[in-house]
């Protein structure tokens, strides 16, 4: 650069593409809004299928990527919080709306004990650890003989449709309640969705970012220079159940019907979430976005096909990650160096101003 | 009296043959610190090989699966030497996310040949033979289940501690750069320790088949039992991976005994209950 020693050493991590990102970010934002204007019932349901396994993405991959705690039992959460909403519509005859806020807080509750044992474990038994732990929710729950047992039960009609959100998106849109729900739930999960982001993006900016980043990589060396590695990551697993919990509270109040075995459905909640984010680009914001398109595509083409589907997806998740560890991302950012939500911390300014590519992230 | 004492020693029965699902696991998670997920799948896909032979060729189970473990030898070398081993190493993520995609993958292939179908393999008349041991009765079949596993993990720990082989597996399990500078390759000795493992899982499928139905999805469920009895009986050691099974077993059979619906959650509770007070299990032998 020519103008040296004249600018003072800066970190950075903003790019000239996450700037530009930023912009189109905004714009699809809006879009993405907007969308129940002209989009259809069935491709409101299809985005928000979408958007919801994104969120449980992100989620995971905030736990695997950054903290370094793979779970295979983020089905607890899902569950949980769907029967926590189910209990108090139900049983406290609560606003869904309200029910699904609380449903976020009782999970993250659960995520307290869980928490206690779980992190007594290391690595694999850690994974085996909270797949024990979801087994244990679900099978408790099956008991619960209020909210059907094993069997399940159905939301109540009334509860659904009287919600006063619902009259005035109706009333909006110009369309019944069934309408209307799908618009609303479509909107929460764009909010959940867009606010995970966000959340995710300032906590690895954050000094606590730099630190789980650390823990990450070393987490002796990071210990070393006084990152306390066990508060990172109970604050990240905590968070984590949060999320999932209230994601899948909003995923069953689209559904109005649960049951056991469905809401802690490990193919469902884990085994999907886990290929999105591995075929996707483990580590990285942009890899759970792109998993879950690829996701997608692949069920929509492959939908006639049954067990084929699931079959595909193992095996081109097996080829990721021995290929391409570091996902479809991963790639893409290693060719081009782009990054739309930078979180890797580069020195500008200063007489050398470096934009070296390739270092460790963080 | 008589009733709590025959729900221990069913409970034990049962737990023998949890060990026998857990040996193979233990074996390889001893040697190489590998999670095999799919470990309950492989036992299905051996039960489904078990069949197959039976039905296909007439064959009796228990010679079936005399077939059956050269085949499933085989595919466990190839398993490991051409994909597992390239997913060890320091970070744990690799093998973890190989073997659950490997789980879905066999699941689902099983499910695309076989159907959801419940199946089961006759042991002629065998299944339902008892014994009057005292004052309590005992099948015939969990009995062999029991003698199997206690047999199987006798057959391993001679294999560990008394040939040439076994001397390979403990030296590359402590050090495998050093074992390989005395000429261990331990590649080779992976593929081998794994493909020991599959004849384990084949006796294991034996009689999950003969005992009770299987499908195609049942595999997770009896991985998870088995990991049970591989952390409650503390990492390396082999008979306490019999003990973590008769303890998940015994834990089962009075959760039954209470009420049916309990028998799964009361084996999950106990698991738990014992990583509470003892988190590196009863009998930890390696450190990790």
């Amino acid at each position: 650069m020519t103008d040296t020693s004249l600018t003072p050493w800066k970190v950075e991590t903003r790019t000239k593409a996450s700037a530009i990102s930023a912009i189109v970010a905004a714009l699809l934002v809006l879009f993405a809004f907007a969308a129940p204007l002209f989009a259809s019932r069935s491709v409101l349901q299809d985005l928000f299928f979408i958007l919801t396994m994104l969120v449980l993405a992100q989620n995971w991959n905030l736990l695997a990527g950054y903290a370094g705690l793979v779970s295979v039992g983020q089905q607890a959460f899902v569950g949980f919080g769907a029967y926590a909403m189910f209990a108090l519509v139900i049983l406290a005859g609560l606003d869904p709306l309200a029910a699904i806020v609380l449903a976020g807080i009782a999970s993250a509750l659960l995520a307290v004990p869980t928490a206690f044992f779980l992190f007594r474990l290391q690595g694999a038994y850690f994974a085996i650890g909270s797949w024990v732990i979801a087994e244990v929710v679900r099978l408790a729950l099956a008991q619960w003989k209020t909210l059907g047992g094993g069997t399940g039960t159905s939301l109540p009609r009334e509860a659904t449709r009287d919600m006063p959100a619902l009259k005035f998106i109706g009333d909006l849109f110009g369309v019944k309640s069934s309408g209307a729900g799908d618009i609303l739930t479509y909107w929460l999960t764009l909010l959940l969705a867009i606010a995970t982001i966000f959340l995710v993006y300032r906590l690895l900016r954050s000094k606590q970012g730099l630190g789980l980043a650390a823990v990450r990589d070393n987490q002796e060396a990071a210990r070393s220079v006084g990152v306390d590695a066990r508060r990172m990551k109970t604050l990240v697993y905590l968070a984590a159940a949060f999320g999932t919990g209230l994601c899948g509270a909003l995923i069953y109040v689209q559904k109005a019907r649960i049951s056991p075995d469905a809401a802690f459905s490990v193919v469902d909640w884990t085994a999907y979430v886990i290929f999105i984010v591995v075929i996707g680009g483990i580590g990285t914001i942009e890899g759970p976005i792109v998993g879950v398109i690829v996701f997608y595509l692949l069920q929509t083409l492959l939908a006639d096909y049954g067990s084929w589907y699931l079959l595909i997806l193992g095996l081109v998740g097996i080829a990721t990650m021995l290929f391409a560890p570091r996902g479809l991302w991963g790639l893409f950012a290693d060719r081009t160096g782009i990054q739309l939500f930078p979180v890797r911390r580069r020195l500008t300014g200063g007489p050398l101003s470096s934009t070296r590519k390739g270092g460790p992230h963080g | 009296m008589t009733s709590a004492l025959d729900t221990i020693i069913q409970g034990i029965l049962l737990g023998g043959l949890y060990a026998l699902f857990a040996a193979g696991l233990s074996l390889v998670f001893g040697i190489m610190r590998l999670v095999n997920l799919a470990h309950g799948d492989l036992i299905v896909l051996a039960a489904f090989l078990i069949l197959v032979l039976v039905t296909a060729l007439g064959l009796n189970p228990f010679v079936a699966a005399l077939v059956a473990m050269p085949l499933m030898f085989a595919a466990g070398w190839a398993l490991q030497y051409f994909l597992l081993n390239r997913t060890l190493g320091a970070d744990i993520l690799p093998p973890l996310l190989v073997t659950f995609g490997l789980s879905i993958v066999i699941q689902n292939g099983l499910l695309e040949g076989f159907t959801a179908d419940s199946r089961r393999i006759s042991a002629g008349g065998l299944e339902s033979a008892s014994l009057a041991l005292g004052p309590v009765n005992v099948g015939v079949m969990p009995l062999l289940t029991l003698v199997s596993a206690i047999a199987v993990i006798i057959g391993l720990n001679q294999l560990f501690y008394r040939t040439s082989l076994g001397r390979a597996f403990r030296a590359t399990s402590d050090d495998p750069v050093t074992a390989g500078l005395m000429g261990i390759r331990p590649k080779r000795i992976f593929a081998t320790a794994t493909g020991i493992a599959m004849v384990v899982v084949t006796i294991a499928a034996l009689y999950l088949g003969t005992r009770a139905n299987f499908d195609p999805t049942i595999g997770p469920a009896r991985l998870i039992y088995a990991f049970e009895a591989v952390i409650i009986g503390g990492l390396g050691s082999l008979w306490g991976t019999l003990a973590g099974g008769i303890v998940i077993g015994i834990a089962q059979t009075f959760g039954a005994a209470i009420n049916p619906e309990w028998q799964i959650l009361a084996g999950h509770l106990a698991f738990l209950l014992v990583l509470l007070v003892r988190p590196r299990g009863l009998f930890p032998r390696a450190v990790d």
